[in-house]
């Protein structure tokens, strides 16, 4: 990869980026409590809730943040944040 | 090359300072331009706003808007899709578009801006000096400075091709002092349409922001990326070098005038004593130049015309053979009490072979009178320092003791 003129470049070239890494609670669901309302999926600043096809979602670890807006509106408290540990 | 001017008098007109730089931004044919009043940059704009409402300058959108801040950062958008871009400003207003304009440069959009040197508050003063323009000089832009009607008109055009260069693509402030410039009416050859469009290319940059086409402008970069914007930034000042000469010389092909292109030298020759300074002050030393010369002093001076990107090489090509050199600056870096000419001309010769004694000498801040005799007075401090070395490096020449 060569730096265009300024910096321009294509749509989605942040995926090379990516900034899961800047996480330091990781949300993780509890299927039995799910009711595949889709909220986390609407209220995701970050795209980072991609649809499964059983009609449940799941996190995308590389581009979450961990900034815990899905489980503050999760209305069944499905979504636990859990402190990333090494 | 020295100074070539075109004195045929069917040619000239008797216009305002501003009036001529309108005039010039006019036939460049810009496609935006954004204005908010300040003195003493407004006539300027106002100018602009009368030919717009004449139906003058066809394919243009002027924007009238409610900050400095604003003025630029409609202009980012604007350049980005591809227009070619106009504003001009001075002191508050331009401090005011600090955080822009490096965005302006970092996204390398060849916005072209007139400033119209003003003093900076407190205490306030609309009278000219350069700190506004001196202060930014490490956001990436291009600075000329003009010494008079002719130069600061005929820069604009300059200032526009140098920024539009695909090897530039940076911003440049065509800078002016305010009123000394932009308010005294003097004879000049405005520029003439047909030539303007030999001269001056169509802007045609590589990326534009489209809707058919959508890219990322201003995007984000990490520390692994950083250094290189920056790298290449600094690598397109240094190609702006030969551009600036490039575009004072193909000038002078297609209109027969010129100023030098970096700098210009005036008496330099057998100079001992070498004056350096930048914009309209360059007129009242060639003046005294001309009485000292008569009386067999040999003092030449080195008008310095582009700031940024600094021309290292062709000052010391221009001032290798002086005995001394005196830095003549209308700005103050405060908490070092040296003006910028001075202390970077000063920096440029250490790590050099070239070992001379320089000065700075700093004058006609917040528009203080600058007459002949208080450049007789630094060419005199000046031939001290050949004799007897030096003894205050820099400090203001036209202080006012009685007042402190």
């Amino acid at each position: 990869m060569s730096i265009r003129l300024g910096g321009v470049c294509e749509p989605g070239s942040t995926r090379v980026n990516k900034t899961g890494g800047w996480r330091t609670f990781r949300p993780v669901y509890d299927y039995d409590k799910c009711i595949k309302c889709k909220l986390c999926e609407l209220l995701c600043p970050d795209m980072s809730v991609l649809e499964w096809e059983n009609g449940y979602f799941q996190f995308d670890y590389d581009f979450c943040k961990g900034c815990g807006i899905c489980a503050n509106e999760c209305p069944k408290n499905a979504i636990s944040m859990v402190l990333e540990e090494k | 090359m020295a100074v070539i001017r075109d004195l045929n008098k069917d040619k000239m007109d008797v216009v305002e300072g501003s009036y001529a730089v309108a005039h010039s931004v006019k036939v460049c044919k810009p496609n935006v331009i954004s204005a908010y009043p300040i003195t003493p940059q407004t006539h300027i704009v106002e100018d602009l706003s009368q030919f717009m409402a004449d139906g003058e300058i066809p394919n243009c959108e002027y924007i009238n808007v409610e900050s400095e801040f604003s003025a630029l950062s409609a202009l980012v958008g604007s350049s980005a899709v591809g227009a070619r871009c106009y504003s001009a400003t001075t002191s508050q207003g331009l401090e005011l578009m600090h955080e822009i304009l490096f965005n302006v440069s970092g996204m390398r959009l060849p916005i072209v801006m007139t400033i119209a040197n003003r003093a900076v508050s407190a205490p306030i003063n609309i009278w000219n000096d350069q700190q506004d323009s001196i202060s930014q000089r490490d956001t990436g832009w291009i600075q000329l400075y003009a010494e008079d009607l002719q130069e600061a008109s005929d820069m604009t055009a300059q200032a526009f091709k140098i920024a539009e260069d695909k090897d530039v693509m940076l911003p440049a402030m065509a800078c002016m002092d305010g009123f000394i410039l932009s308010h005294v009416y003097e004879p000049m050859v405005l520029l003439e349409q047909d030539l303007v469009d030999e001269y001056l290319p169509t802007y045609a940059p590589e990326y534009t922001l489209d809707t058919k086409n959508p890219l990322t402008f201003g995007a984000f970069a990490d520390p692994e990326i950083y250094t290189e914007f920056r790298y290449l930034q600094q690598k397109a000042m240094d190609n702006a070098l030969p551009k600036i000469e490039e575009a004072a010389n193909d000038f002078h092909k297609v209109f027969g005038r010129y100023y030098g292109g970096l700098v210009d030298e005036y008496e330099t020759e057998d100079a001992e004593i070498i004056l350096m300074a930048m914009g309209s002050v360059v007129g009242t030393i060639k003046d005294t130049i001309d009485g000292l010369r008569a009386k067999g002093v040999k003092v030449g001076l080195l008008k310095v015309r582009s700031f940024r990107p600094f021309p290292v090489e062709a000052i010391h090509n221009a001032i290798k053979n002086a005995k001394v050199v005196v830095a003549i600056d209308k700005n103050i870096s405060l908490g070092l009490n040296e003006g910028a000419l001075f202390t970077e001309t000063k920096a440029s010769l250490y790590n050099t072979n070239i070992d001379m004694p320089v000065i700075g000498r700093m004058i006609g801040h917040g528009g203080r009178d600058i007459p002949v005799s208080t450049i007789e007075k630094i060419v005199d401090e000046a031939a001290n320092v050949m004799k007897s070395g030096i003894s205050v490096e820099s400090q203001y020449a036209d202080l006012k003791e009685e007042l402190l």
